[in-house]
C-alpha cells in the first residue's frame, strides 16, 4: 500500500476575508511516506493544514481521503477519519495536565464519565515511546512545562491515536538536538507503519534527513512536488524564495504576487 | 498488548515518579504557591483571621447561636457564588445572577401567595410574555443541545399554565425552572449571538429588577415564612439524630471516595498523593466534621425556655450542592471541557469539543445554581420583596469565588472556593453587624476584600504567566 495516496486535496482556495491564502492548491499525501510541505514565513502551509483539519473552512476545493470523497467539516470528522495534526501553535489547555491534553474532546471512560487509569496509563506509554525523559509526571499542569516539552506533548497527543495520516506543523521548532532526532525518527518510524505523514519544517537538513517527497508552497501556490532524490538543497531553496528553479515550479511567479 | 508488557513501558516513562514522599509533596506546593498558584490559601487564612479579630472584638461573635446564624445569613449568597464558578471558570461574568434570582424568588413566592394561580398574579399580558419567555427558552435550550435546560424550561411552562396548587416542594422546583430559562436565554445570547457577557448581563441585571417589580409591586411584599416547609429551608434544624447521620455520611463518604480512590491508584501504579497527605487529611474532615456537629448538636437557645439544637438544614443543602457541583468539575468529561475551553478556547475547539455549548451550558448552570440560592436566602427573612436578590446579592457572590481563590481570567477555580470565601465574607458582614457597624461600613469593606482579591488573582496570574 505504500505510496498509494492516501489524502488527496485538489483545488484548495482559501481566503481571509478580501486576502487570497491558497490559490488552488493541489496536495497528494501518500501512504508510508513522509511529504515535507515547505515555504517561507506566510506561504499559507499552517492554513493548508488547518484546511485538512476542517478548523478552517475551505472556499473551494476537493478532499479525497483513500480515495473516497469526504467532507471535513470540523476537527471531529478530520479525527473519525484518522487525521491528526501537531499544530504549530500546539493549542493545549495551560491550565490542563499532560493527560488531560492528551484526551482532550476524547476522553475515556465509561457514559459521562473519566476513566482516569486507563488514560494515564496510555499517556505515559506513548510519551515513553517518545523517549520523554525529562518530565516529571503525567499530571504536571501544562503550564509549568518549557516550550520543548510542550511540543513533545502535543506530538504524544497526535501519536496516541491509531491515525492515518499525521501532520506536523513545524514539530521541531521548539526541540533541542536530541529531542529533534527523537521526532524526526519518530516521524519515520510513522511511515515505516503506513502511515501518511506531512512534515512543515524551515531546516533543509531536517526535510533532506526523512522526506521522502518535497512540496513547495510558494505565495500560497503550489510550486513544484517532487520527490527528493531527484533535486537539490539549493533547488528546494530556490523553489521557496522565488517560486521556480530552472525547469522547476511556477511557469510565471513574479504574476503570483498579485 | 497485555498488562505484562505495557508495565516497563510505563515504567520506563523519563524519571517519572508515581509517588513521592511527603516531603517532596510539600515542597512542591511549595513551590506552586511561589509560581502563583494560590488556591484557597489567602481565603482560608483570611478567614482564621477574621474570625479571631471577630472573637476579640465582640463577645457574641463566636457564639453557637450566633455561629449557626452566621451559616443561614451567609448560605443563599454562597449557593449563588457556587453556580458564578462554572461561569467564572470560563472567564465570563454573570452579573444578572443576584436578580435573576429575584426573579425567580418572587415567581415561587407569587405561586405560594397565589395558592398556584400565577394568571392572576401577574394579570393576563404579563402572564403571556411569561409563558412564551419560557417556550422561547425551552427552544433555545434545544438548539443549544441543552437537554436539562429545555427540560426545565418546559416542565416549568407546564406548571405555569396548569396552575398547579400552591405545594413547597412545586415552588422550589418552579423557582429552579425559572433560573434555568433565564440561564438559557443568557447563555443564548452569549454563545450564539456573541455578545461579551458583560454587557449581557449587565442589561439583563436591569431588566431582571425591572421584571421582579412589575410581579411584587411598588412597595409590595410576599410573605412565605408561614409555609413549614419554606420556612425551614434556612430556619430549621436537623434532629441530633439526624445530625449525627449526617456527619457520619459526610465523614464516610469522604474517606470512601477519598481513600477508595487512593489505594486503587497504588494498586495500579499511577500517580499519587502521598499517604500520609491523604490520611491526614482525611482525620482533619473527620475531626472537623465531629466537632461541629458536636457544637450544633448542643442548645444554643439564648431563652432558657426554648431548646434549639441541631445542625441547620443549609448546612446539608451547601455540602450536597458542593459535592455534586466537584464531581461534575473533576470526574466528568463536561466538567474537563469546561476547563479546557476556560483555559484555550482555540485548543478545545480544534479538539472537537462544541465550545458554544459548553459557553451557554454555563450559564444555565449558574442561573439554576442562583435559583437554589434565592430559595434559602427568601426562607430566611420569610418574605420576597422587589429588593430580592438586589443590593449586594452579586457583589457577595461574585466575591465569595474570587476570595476563594477561583480566578476572574478563566481556567482556575473550584466549587469550594465559593464556600470558602461566601465564609469569609458572612463572617464579614455578621461580624460587623454585631459590633454595630452600619450597612456603609459593611459595603466598604466587603467591597475592598473583593478588590483586595482580585488583586490576588490579578498578581498570581502575572506570575505564572512569567513562569
Ligand atoms: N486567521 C487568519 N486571519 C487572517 N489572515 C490569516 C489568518 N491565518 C493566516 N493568515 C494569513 O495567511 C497567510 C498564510 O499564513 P500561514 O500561517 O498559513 O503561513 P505559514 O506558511 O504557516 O507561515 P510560517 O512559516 O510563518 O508558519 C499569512 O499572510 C497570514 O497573515
Ligand atoms: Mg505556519
Amino acid at each position: 500500500m505504500s505510496g498509494e495516496p492516501i489524502l488527496e486535496l485538489t483545488g484548495v482556495r482559501k481566503g481571509f476575508g478580501p486576502v487570497r491564502v491558497l490559490h488552488d492548491v493541489d496536495f497528494t499525501v501518500r501512504a508510508g511516506e513522509v511529504t515535507a510541505l515547505v515555504g517561507d514565513n506566510g506561504a499559507g502551509k499552517s492554513t493548508l493544514v488547518k484546511c485538512v483539519a476542517g478548523i478552517h473552512p475551505m472556499d473551494a476545493g476537493t478532499v479525497r481521503f483513500a480515495g473516497e470523497p469526504v467532507r471535513v467539516a470540523g476537527p471531529r470528522d478530520a479525527a473519525r477519519l484518522g487525521i491528526e495534526i501537531v499544530y504549530q501553535d500546539l493549542a493545549l489547555a495551560d491550565n490542563l495536565d499532560i493527560v488531560a491534553n492528551m484526551f482532550l474532546g476524547r476522553e475515556r471512560g465509561p457514559g459521562g464519565l473519566l476513566d482516569e487509569a486507563a488514560m494515564e496509563r496510555a499517556a505515559r506509554e506513548t510519551l515513553a515511546s517518545l523517549g520523554v525523559r525529562t518530565v516529571r509526571s503525567v499530571r504536571t499542569p501544562v503550564s509549568a512545562l518549557s516550550g520543548g516539552q510542550r511540543q513533545t506533548v502535543a506530538i504524544a497527543k497526535a501519536v496516541l491515536w491509531d491515525s492515518r495520516v499525521v501532520l506536523l506543523d513545524e514539530p521541531t521548532a521548539a526541540l533541542g538536538v536530541a529531542q529533534t532526532w527523537q521526532v524526526l525518527d519518530l516521524v519515520r518510524r510513522l511511515a515505516d507503519q503506513g502511515l501518511g505523514v506531512v512534515l512543515i519544517s524551515h531546516n533543509m537538513a531536517d526535510v533532506f534527513a526523512v522526506a521522502d517527497r518535497i512540496a513547495v508552497l510558494y505565495l500560497g501556490r503550489m510550486a513544484a512536488e517532487v520527490a527528493t532524490r531527484e533535486v537539490t538543497q539549493t533547488q528546494v531553496v530556490e523553489l521557496i524564495t522565488a517560486g521556480r528553479s530552472g525547469e522547476l515550479g511556477l511557469a510565471r511567479p513574479e504574476t503570483a504576487v498579485v | 498488548m497485555s498488562t505484562r508488557t505495557e508495565s516497563p513501558a510505563a515504567a520506563d516513562f523519563g524519571i517519572d515518579t508515581t509517588s513521592r514522599s511527603t516531603g517532596e509533596a510539600v515542597r512542591d506546593y511549595l513551590a506552586r504557591l511561589r509560581a502563583g498558584d494560590l488556591g484557597s490559601l489567602p481565603a482560608v487564612l483570611g478567614l482564621v483571621a477574621l474570625v479571631v479579630v471577630f472573637r476579640v472584638l465582640s463577645d457574641g461573635f463566636l457564639t453557637l447561636d450566633n455561629t449557626a446564624n452566621l451559616l443561614a445569613q451567609g448560605a443563599g449568597k454562597m449557593i449563588i457564588a457556587m453556580g458564578l464558578v462554572f461561569v467564572l471558570l470560563l472567564g465570563e461574568i454573570d452579573l444578572s445572577a443576584g436578580t435573576a434570582s429575584g426573579v425567580c424568588a418572587a415567581v415561587m413566592a407569587m405561586h405560594y401567595v397565589r395558592a398556584g394561580n400565577l394568571l392572576g398574579g401577574m394579570g393576563t399580558t404579563v402572564f403571556l410574555v411569561f409563558a412564551c419567555g419560557l417556550a422561547v427558552a425551552a427552544l433555545l435550550a434545544v438548539f443549544l443541545r441543552i437537554w436539562a435546560g429545555a427540560a426545565l424550561s418546559l416542565l416549568t411552562l407546564v406548571l405555569a399554565v396548569v396552575g398547579a396548587p400552591a405545594n413547597p416542594w412545586l415552588e422550589m422546583l418552579l423557582a429552579l425552572g425559572v433560573g434555568a430559562a433565564i440561564g438559557v436565554i443568557t447563555g443564548f445570547l452569549v454563545s450564539t449571538i456573541g455578545m461579551p457577557s458583560f454587557v449581557v448581563t449587565l442589561a439583563l441585571f436591569i431588566t431582571w429588577q425591572g421584571v421582579i417589580l412589575r410581579f411584587i409591586g411598588e412597595g409590595g411584599v410576599f410573605g412565605i415564612g408561614t409555609d413549614p416547609v419554606l420556612f425551614a429551608v434556612a430556619n430549621g434544624n436537623m434532629s441530633v439524630l439526624g445530625s449525627w447521620l449526617l456527619c457520619a455520611v459526610v465523614i464516610c463518604g469522604y474517606a470512601l471516595v477519598v481513600l477508595g480512590e487512593h489505594l486503587s491508584r497504588l494498586r495500579r501504579e499511577l500517580v499519587t498523593t502521598p499517604t500520609p497527605l491523604v490520611v491526614t487529611k482525611t482525620v482533619c474532615v473527620a475531626v472537623a466534621s465531629i466537632a461541629a456537629t458536636y457544637a450544633l448538636t448542643r442548645n444554643r437557645s439564648t431563652n432558657e425556655y426554648a431548646d434549639i439544637r441541631g445542625v441547620p438544614y443549609v448546612v446539608p443543602i451547601v455540602l450536597v450542592l458542593l459535592a455534586v457541583g466537584t464531581y461534575a468539575l473533576n470526574r466528568t468529561r463536561y466538567g474537563r471541557h469546561v476547563y479546557a475551553v476556560g483555559g484555550n478556547a482555540e485548543a478545545a475547539r480544534r479538539a472537537g469539543i462544541n465550545v458554544s455549548r459548553i459557553r451557554a451550558s454555563v450559564f444555565v448552570v449558574g442561573s439554576s445554581t442562583a435559583a437554589l440560592g434565592a430559595i434559602v436566602y427568601s426562607s430566611k427573612v420569610g418574605s420576597v420583596d422587589p429588593q430580592a436578590g438586589g443590593l449586594n446579592t452579586l457583589l457577595f457572590a461574585v466575591g465569595a469565588a474570587v476570595i476563594g481563590g477561583t480566578s476572574l481570567f478563566g481556567g482556575r477555580g473550584k466549587v469550594l472556593h465559593a464556600v470558602v470565601g461566601g465564609l469569609a465574607l458572612a463572617v464579614v458582614e455578621n461580624g460587623l453587624g454585631l459590633l454595630k457597624q452600619p450597612a456603609a461600613m459593611v459595603n466598604i469593606v466587603t467591597g475592598l476584600v473583593l478588590l483586595l482579591a482580585a488583586t490576588v488573582d490579578a498578581l498570581s496570574r502575572r506570575r505564572a504567566a512569567r513562569g
